[in-house]
């Protein structure tokens, strides 16, 4: 009957002939009685988080927290009261939704080891009950590699009966193995680039290698919402820091402009670099970065581009590349490509890829090839054989199957979802799916609710995300069938109207089931 | 009637303007004079706005160029073509090509290749796959992890323990999530590289003290107590830490712990410990530089290894008390926002904890070998061994230098060569020149390893012609 507030739909289908698809995008506004019950909901708490804090004070209630020794009460106190008002009473009530110990492979399906609390969450005792086939919708397990058995598993533990686990030396002393050679170069190839580099932790390549490739005197340019990693990375190397506003190339054209035009402040000499930060698909908003503006804006300017594909590597494109892939552009245009194997090889470490002078530099001066130790070798082979798996030069068809079952999955996932009335954010087509929740108390309710139907879900709250937006966030994978995916839809409907969640005001009209069609990819593939 | 009303309101307000004092009037005639003013002038406006045109703007966008991406390498840049290894990095190794002794690894256990270890892991991947596909918060805690966790805090004695996935990020993320900025850390001049960076990311205060000099540290800690008295009530917020490490890796020294601890008391500062060379070689079970001194575990407020010598694995952890460790289960940027470390190197880390329980022995045979290979390697003409005798990795250095870093750094180069021509692996310790704080001298790395080197032929090896 009202008509629905406005809303922020990006609808760009053809700006000037850059999107060869179209690109939607939504992060639906937050309704204003939504937003003030939220806030009114964190009022609440916060009051009685100081009345419980005085009674602790008071020694009425009993404080459970660990307490500093008596020999060293004298010195100065280690953390801040106020810090830890926030994990005292508001965190430390819904904390058994996260850090859930598992005991099997975190596949389609996982077993979670039960645990109890009798002291409101302070400590957990296990009860030795193990929750059996648990539907895992939180894993970054994008193409499903995640597995015990097959050609992955056999490979990896070929690799470790001959090479043993550890390396015990960095790459540039007596740490690079053969091995390792062969998985740069694989990489470099399924990049499309000239050369690549592999580190042991996908944390530790942003963090160690951008100091290396900008120093003081230099511009980045930072996303909004940027991972850890990078603006640990950005703080480290000593440059100038400047932040746009999220995925909005306005913002970032303005920043580019001024930066040339008045150079470095105070002594306007020019800037000696500029560097763009962005990552391939967001993962707590479930966004993809505008790839094809970005890419225009740097070559106007004569930005760098570094992009983060944590995420999107192996679960976007036609044949899996990523980002790049997905838009149709050249890698070449991408002059630092950073990603982990994480989520979509099952293994751990990143990589960075590049021209060949980009890699020799990071050969001789990244922080984590003189300091740090290498891939241990079964993680190695693992992403090796994942890897040539997906280029489908293991003979199969398996990876281009575990492509389209991924889209697949998204495509329907996403469109079930709002066809049921909630607030999905992020791009269509990205397999991180955020389902707003906005209330505190929601939160640990809907984590738990779906634990009892027998499907493990995250959620996330401040200060991940902004206060009022928490959100529950689900991965989809290439393991999950449909079968498996109409069960969660159900309980997530089922879960949704108990607890009231359906806060979406436009309802998709819902489409007869029909079935996937090869279009979604059409435009793009050869 | 309307206009009655007003007329009287009107009235009111004349007679309020007569019966006001002077002074007052006339200020509010100033007031509204001013206000006048202000509102007719020109509104006032920054120097650069008004000075360039569009026309202007993309002319000096067009003129801009930015300097290349990364500087072009030199192809003889000594660190440019890595040396391949074929194979394990085992007791025996093959360096592009060539079979050779290991000396240059830190495998002081010998583990790498100990087939208990790689049965436990083996069990691991048949039943976990490889990675964890996701942080510890969300679906990345195994009971590996756990079982981990809880056999590193038995074994070292303490109350909690931590994992991270990657031995460099472990002291670079502990030592930011309790200094902040405003705290003052004392850190020591020849602290290994990681710790500069936890150091960076904290943004607090450092204060370097010379190398294992307390006495230079005392001073610090002297003139930090009477700034304090300056300002008492800043004081009463600052944290004060001291971070040393068991054995330096830059030099193989071991720091003077029960010094350290008796500052700690009379300075009120925290320790925090990093032990990634000592853990799993000094003490006699092996628990490191406090179990060799015989200190209280618990004086040490936190003690932070790698998995990656000693228990030949990946990672690293961080133990002491509840207190202190499980704050880093939310601060810590390493543990929080990165996957957990894979379940196979977790249960070859455990295996290998088993094995050092089991054997206490090792850590004996080991220190037996570190003072015979010290001992061997004394005398020879120009090097001079830098390091304690029971450190199992020892610096070899150029006694006298010939004057320029490039030209030691080929000669040791050239050393090393020699050294793999005769089938003894050692390699160039590597720094980052640009980025250390105190650079230390160019030098070879050698280390020990139990059990499995013979007699020690290795001297002969040593006869060099100049």
């Amino acid at each position: 009957m009202t008509r629905p507030r406005s809303h922020t739909i990006h609808h760009v289908t053809q700006n000037g002939g850059l999107y060869k698809r179209p690109f939607n995008e939504a992060f639906e506004e937050t309704p204003m009685l939504v937003a003030v019950l939220t806030y009114v909901g964190y009022g609440v708490l916060t009051l009685f988080g100081y009345l419980r804090d005085f009674l602790r004070h008071l020694r009425i209630e009993k404080c459970h927290r660990a307490t500093e020794r008596e020999e060293q009460k004298d010195f100065v106190s280690l953390y801040q009261d106020f810090e830890n008002f926030y994990t005292r009473n508001l965190y430390m009530r819904i904390r058994d939704n996260w850090n859930r110990p598992i005991c099997s492979v975190p596949g389609a399906r996982v077993d979670i080891m039960e645990r109890q609390s009798h002291d409101y969450n302070w400590s957990f005792k296990y009860t030795g009950n193990i929750i059996k086939g648990v539907i895992n919708m939180g894993s970054y397990n994008y193409l499903g590699f995640a597995r015990n058995t097959g050609a992955c598993q056999e490979a990896a533990a070929r690799v470790l009966e001959q090479y043993g686990v550890g390396v015990c030396s960095t790459r540039q002393e007596i740490g690079n193995l053969d091995k390792h050679e062969e998985l740069e170069k694989l990489v470099a190839s399924f990049l499309g680039v000239e050369a690549a580099m592999t580190y042991g932790m996908g944390f530790a390549t942003n963090s160690m290698n951008i100091p290396a490739l900008v120093g003081k005197g230099c511009l980045i340019l930072s996303d909004e919402l940027n991972h850890a990693s990078l603006v640990l990375g950005a703080r480290l190397s000593g440059a100038t820091i400047r932040i746009f506003k999220h995925n909005n190339m306005q913002s970032l054209e303005k920043l580019l402009k001024d930066a040339i035009v008045y150079g470095q402040p105070r002594t306007r000499r020019p800037w000696k670099k500029i560097l763009i930060l962005v990552e391939g698909i967001y993962s707590m908003e479930g966004s993809i970065v505008r790839l094809p503006e970005v890419i225009a804006l740097k070559k106007k300017y004569k930005a760098y581009l570094y992009l983060d594909e944590a995420h999107s590597i192996g679960a976007l494109g036609p044949t899996g590349r990523g980002v790049v892939d997905y838009f149709g552009l050249d890698p070449e245009d991408v002059d630092v490509m950073m990603g982990t194997f994480t989520k979509s090889f099952g293994a751990s470490g990143g990589y960075i890829g590049g021209k060949k002078e980009l890699i020799d530099y990071l050969r001789t001066h990244s922080h984590s090839a003189v300091y740090a130790t290498s891939l241990s070798p079964p993680v190695v082979e693992q992403i090796v054989t994942s890897m040539k798996c997906i280029m489908g030069q293991d003979g199969t068809t398996l990876g281009k199957e575990c492509i389209q079952q991924l889209a697949e999955n998204t495509r329907y996932f996403r469109r079930r979802l709002k066809e049921m009335g909630f607030i999905i954010y992020g791009n269509e087509d990205s397999p991180v799916v955020p389902l707003m929740l906005y209330m505190p108390a929601k939160i640990g309710a809907f984590g738990r609710e779906m634990l009892k139907r027998n499907i493990g879900v995250v959620v996330v709250g401040f200060p991940a995300t902004p206060i009022i937006e928490s959100r529950a966030r689900f991965c989809l994978s290439a393991a999950h069938t449909r079968e498996i995916l109409d069960t969660a839809l159900k309980e997530i409907d089922e879960v949704g109207d108990l607890l009231q969640l359906k806060y979406s005001r436009h309802r998709l009209v819902p489409l007869l089931d029909r079935p996937f069609d090869e279009t979604t990819y059409e435009e793009t593939e050869d | 009637m309307a206009t009655a009303a007003e007329q009287w309101v009107l009235v009111e307000m004349v007679q309020a303007l007569y019966e006001a004092p002077a002074y007052h009037l006339i200020l509010e005639g100033i007031l509204i004079l001013w206000i006048i003013r202000l509102l007719f002038s020109k509104t006032y406006k920054l120097q650069e706005r008004s000075d360039l045109t569009v026309k202007e703007k993309e002319e000096l966008i067009e003129e801009w160029q930015p300097e290349p991406l990364v500087p072009p390498v030199p192809k003889d840049h000594p660190a440019l073509n890595y040396n391949i290894v074929s194979g394990p990095p085992s007791h025996s190794i093959v360096v592009n090509g060539k079979k050779c002794v290991n000396f240059a690894s830190f495998n002081f256990l010998g583990l790498l290749d100990n087939p208990r270890v790689k049965a436990a892991a083996l069990a691991s991947l048949k039943k976990y796959g490889v990675g964890t596909c996701g942080p510890r918060g969300f679906y990345g805690t195994f009971d590996v992890h756990l079982d981990l966790e809880d056999r590193l805090a038995r074994f070292m004695k303490t109350e909690e323990a931590i994992i991270y996935s990657y031995g460099f990020a472990t002291i670079a993320s502990a030592i930011p999530a309790y200094s902040k900025r405003g705290d003052i850390v004392f850190a020591d001049r020849a602290a290994c590289f990681a710790i500069q960076k936890g150091l960076q990311a904290s943004r607090s205060d450092i204060k370097l003290f010379k190398h294992n000099d307390m006495a230079d540290l005392e001073r610090l800690l002297k003139e930090q107590e009477i700034e304090d008295q300056k300002n008492p009530r800043k004081a009463r917020v600052t944290r004060r830490f001291i971070v040393a490490e068991g054995l330096y890796v830059n030099t193989g020294a071991i720091c003077p712990l029960p010094e350290l601890v008796k500052l700690k008391y009379k300075y009120k500062a925290r320790i925090f410990l990093e032990e990634s060379l000592s853990f799993g070689v000094l003490g006699e079970h092996g628990r490191g530089v406090t179990e060799h001194f015989g200190i209280n575990i618990d004086d040490i407020d936190l003690i932070s290894a790698n998995m990656e010598n000693s228990l030949a694995s990946i990672g690293g952890f961080c133990c002491g008390r509840s207190f202190v460790i499980d704050h880093q289960r939310l601060s810590g940027q390493g543990y929080c926002f990165s996957a957990s470390l894979p379940p196979l190197l977790a249960a070859a880390a455990i295996e290998a904890l088993n094995i050092m329980e089991e054997n206490p022995g090792l850590f004996a045979v080991l220190k037996e070998k570190c003072k015979r290979i010290h001992k061997a390697l004394q005398g020879i003409s120009g090097l001079k061994v830098v390091g304690e005798s029971f450190s199992p990795a020892l610096h070899l250095q150029l006694e006298e230098s010939t004057g320029s870093r490039e030209k030691d750094i080929k000669l040791l180069q050239e050393i090393v060569n020699q050294c793999m021509s005769r089938s003894i692996a050692l390699t160039q310790a590597r720094y980052l020149e640009k980025e250390e704080k105190c650079l230390p001298p160019p030098r070879n790395t050698h280390t020990a390893i139990s059990q499995i080197i013979s007699q020690t032929p290795n001297s002969k090896c040593f006869v060099f012609q100049r």
